[in-house]
């Protein structure tokens, strides 16, 4: 009953539906893997991630957000009736955390404090146990993989008409000491859904400061 | 059978005027569509007829109370007068709100006038003056010897005395406007006239009603009465005997209530949803609350939630006696059936055991479920709303919402908006003048104090939203939103607020 998150244990425990992801071209570069710890800088970035997983019928939890996007999550594909939200934890965060990867297969967590090494290594085991996922909004020791979102341009913009309307962006996904692998997006497109750009390694114009 | 019918007339206007805590003196009517419905004595007095037109009404009577038409608070406010019946007389019938109808109590109390002054000074004791009441063989003729009774007076039809009774009626107790004009214009006046023609030819020439009225003036008409269940008393309670001031050992005290209050719904095929907990300290009612469940209320459940109201209200102060009652009303209950786990378990279960440790740890109203509505800001576009409470009060998202900004929606809404700053090349703050003028265009800005301040790269603006300028003083402020983009590329939604800057929100 784990949703879109495959059974922990093995590398087989990835995405099992490729359908289910709500960014085209992350898969390339990340996969989020039950039992998996993720550090992701970037709210749309964090809620695109758990828009897959929500979208499989999984239940998502989100613990220490009190600035949460309902609406652009909804946009993301977040099934909001599947949706538990814990504002504001306040100290015992962790314990509200540990308590929700036990029926959520997808937690999505804005540290309070600095996360001691032994705290991530229970809480790992814990995700492990419980087949769930964890992405984390701020530091997280032994995180699996870290992502941002780098380099945003936006568009539809002017100087006093338009409105936003998509944004060029990169993902850049770090794992251990390996060297940083990136894919490019308009995330939003165009008319609102994400668009996976074929264009090779974008090239950033430079703007004075 | 004997049956006796008891009347309260006009009820429509009585339980509006009870509810409202109005004197009866006065004349009210109660109106459905613009024209009455139904009104009282005191408005009949002023030639306030049913059917008449409000502003008629209005004319002959300024001072008439003027009462909307409510069903359900005519069905609630009579559940009372049968149960008062029912504590003199098993057996009762509830034909219509204002009208029940109970198997005659014969010789008990000394006679069929002696029971029909019992039970009008019971409903009087209620409060209820306008009461009649009738006594005859069957339900048709003591109905109509109840509409021919005094106030608080029972008129008695002698036993077979039925058809010399009925005989007398004029045509309109047929209730059918059509048949009564016809006949009328065939010469016939009065129930005896119509029973002097023959049975099959009423029948086929004046229909079921004429036909059933005929039968029953030739003495047919007995029927038996379909008396109600009386509803089952659901509700538990517990004293507590030395009264008891911690919430725990309350808690443990009223665990074998609560496991009772269960039990008894179960063995109906019910469960709780809805509950309302009261408590009592030292006699006095002290804490009252109702709460809800997303599937149905289990005996741990309900000592959770017991727990919760007493920590709270003895936190705040509302408790501060000993407790010496406790009591759980079931405010909805549902058939078992609805809420029975299916066949191959249910996530669900595990998801509300989960949210209900959260929700011990930190309390009821931390953990909340995100749901959409409409509203110009990001901020109304989303509410938050207690886990397990059903969300009330919410904004239609089908509107137009003029004002609103198009999308995509920011990724963070801020519950507190941060303090901005957004300053124009010379340096000085942008300020925007009602109709949308700017003093100066945006040029450097900083979204929040933990932010750097930065060029502004692009912004587009203002969508100006004039909320609640029907309020004066404060709660006037006309809103003007902006889009910013900064030169590290983050676009943030900012706020001209009629005195200050603030970001509302972030796309981050």
């Amino acid at each position: 009953m784990e949703g879109g998150l495959g059974s922990a244990g093995g590398g087989a425990g990835e995405f099992a539906r490729p359908e289910l992801e709500s960014l085209p071209g992350l898969a390339q570069v990340l996969r989020l893997r039950a039992g998996g710890s993720y550090q992701v800088e970037g709210h749309s970035l964090a809620l695109a991630l758990m828009a897959g997983p929500s979208r499989g019928g999984a239940w998502c939890a989100v613990v220490g957000v009190p600035d949460f996007g309902a609406e652009a999550a909804a946009e993301l594909g977040v099934v909001l009736e599947r949706t538990i939200l814990v504002p504001d934890p306040g100290p015992s965060w962790l314990e509200a955390t540990a308590a929700l990867v036990d029926v959520a297969s997808l937690v999505l967590v804005r540290p309070s404090d600095r996360v001691a090494e032994a705290v991530a290594a229970k809480m790992s085991a814990r995700l492990r146990k419980r087949g769930a996922a964890l992405v984390s909004l701020g530091p997280w020791p032994r995180a699996e993989a870290t992502a941002r979102l780098v380099t945003p341009r936006w568009a539809g913009l002017g100087r006093g008409e338009g409105h936003l309307r998509s944004r060029e962006v990169v993902v850049e996904v770090r794992r251990g000491a390996a060297p940083p692998r990136r894919t490019t997006l308009l995330f939003p497109g165009p008319d609102g859904t994400p668009v996976a750009t074929t264009s090779g390694p974008v090239v950033l114009r430079e703007v004075a400061v | 059978m004997r049956t006796l019918v008891v009347w309260c007339p006009d009820w429509p206007v009585v339980a509006a005027l009870a509810e409202r805590d109005l004197p009866t003196h006065l004349p009210a009517a109660v109106f459905v569509a613009n024209a009455v419905h139904s009104c009282n004595g005191a408005a009949r007095g002023f030639g306030i007829r049913r059917g008449m037109r409000r502003r008629d009404a209005q004319s002959r009577c300024p001072e008439l109370v003027l009462l909307d038409e409510v069903p359900e608070r005519e069905v609630r406010a009579f559940e009372r007068v049968l149960a008062a019946l029912e504590e003199l007389r098993p057996g009762v019938a509830p034909l219509r709100p204002g009208l029940a109808a109970l198997r005659s109590p014969g010789r008990f109390y000394g006679g069929e006038p002696e029971a029909g002054a019992v039970i009008a000074e019971c409903l009087v004791g209620l409060g209820i003056r306008d009461v009649r009441i009738g006594v005859a063989d069957e339900l048709f003729t003591a109905e109509q010897a109840a509409r021919r009774a005094a106030v608080q007076e029972t008129l008695v039809i002698p036993e077979g005395g039925s058809a010399t009774f009925l005989r007398t009626l004029p045509l309109d107790v047929l209730d059918e406007p059509e048949t009564v004009s016809l006949l009328r214009r065939l010469g016939l006046t009065s129930l005896g006239d119509l029973a002097g023609l023959p049975a099959a030819t009423v029948r086929a020439r004046f229909g079921e009603r004429a036909a059933w009225v005929h039968r029953v003036v030739h003495g047919g008409g007995a029927r038996p009465l379909a008396a109600r269940t009386p509803p089952p008393e659901l509700t538990c309670e517990i004293d507590f005997e030395p009264a008891l001031d911690s919430a725990e050992t309350v808690c443990f005290s009223a665990r074998q209530t609560a496991e009772r209050f269960v039990a008894q719904l179960g063995q109906r095929q019910l469960v709780c949803t809805e509950v309302v907990i009261t408590v009592e300290a030292d006699g006095a009612l002290a804490s009252e609350r109702r709460w809800l469940h997303p599937r149905w209320f289990s005996a741990i459940d309900l000592i959770d939630r017991l727990h919760w109201q007493l920590v709270g209200s003895l936190r705040v102060g509302d408790i501060r006696a000993a407790i010496t009652r406790v009591r759980l009303t079931p405010e909805t209950v549902v058939s078992e059936a609805d809420h029975a786990d299916g066949l191959w378990g249910g996530t669900d279960a595990r998801v509300e055991r989960g949210v209900a440790r959260v929700q011990g740890m930190l309390g009821q109203e931390a953990v909340v479920a995100p749901v959409l509505q409409g509203g110009r800001s990001p901020a109304d576009r989303q509410a938050l709303v207690p886990w397990g409470e059903r969300s009330v009060g919410l904004r239609s998202r089908g509107l137009p919402w003029p004002g609103s900004i198009p999308a995509p929606a920011p990724a963070r809404v801020f519950p507190t908006p941060w303090e901005a700053g957004v300053l124009d090349s010379a340096g000085r703050s942008v300020t925007v003048l009602d109709r949308g003028a700017m003093t100066g265009e945006p040029a450097r800005f900083r979204p929040g104090a933990g932010e750097q301040w930065q060029p502004v790269a692009a912004w587009a603006g203002p969508w100006p939203v004039d909320e609640r300028w029907w309020e004066p003083g404060e709660a006037r402020r006309p809103m003007l939103r902006f889009q910013m983009v900064g030169v590290d590329g983050r676009a943030w939604l900012v706020t001209f607020d009629g005195t200050a800057w603030v970001t509302e929100a972030a796309y981050d």
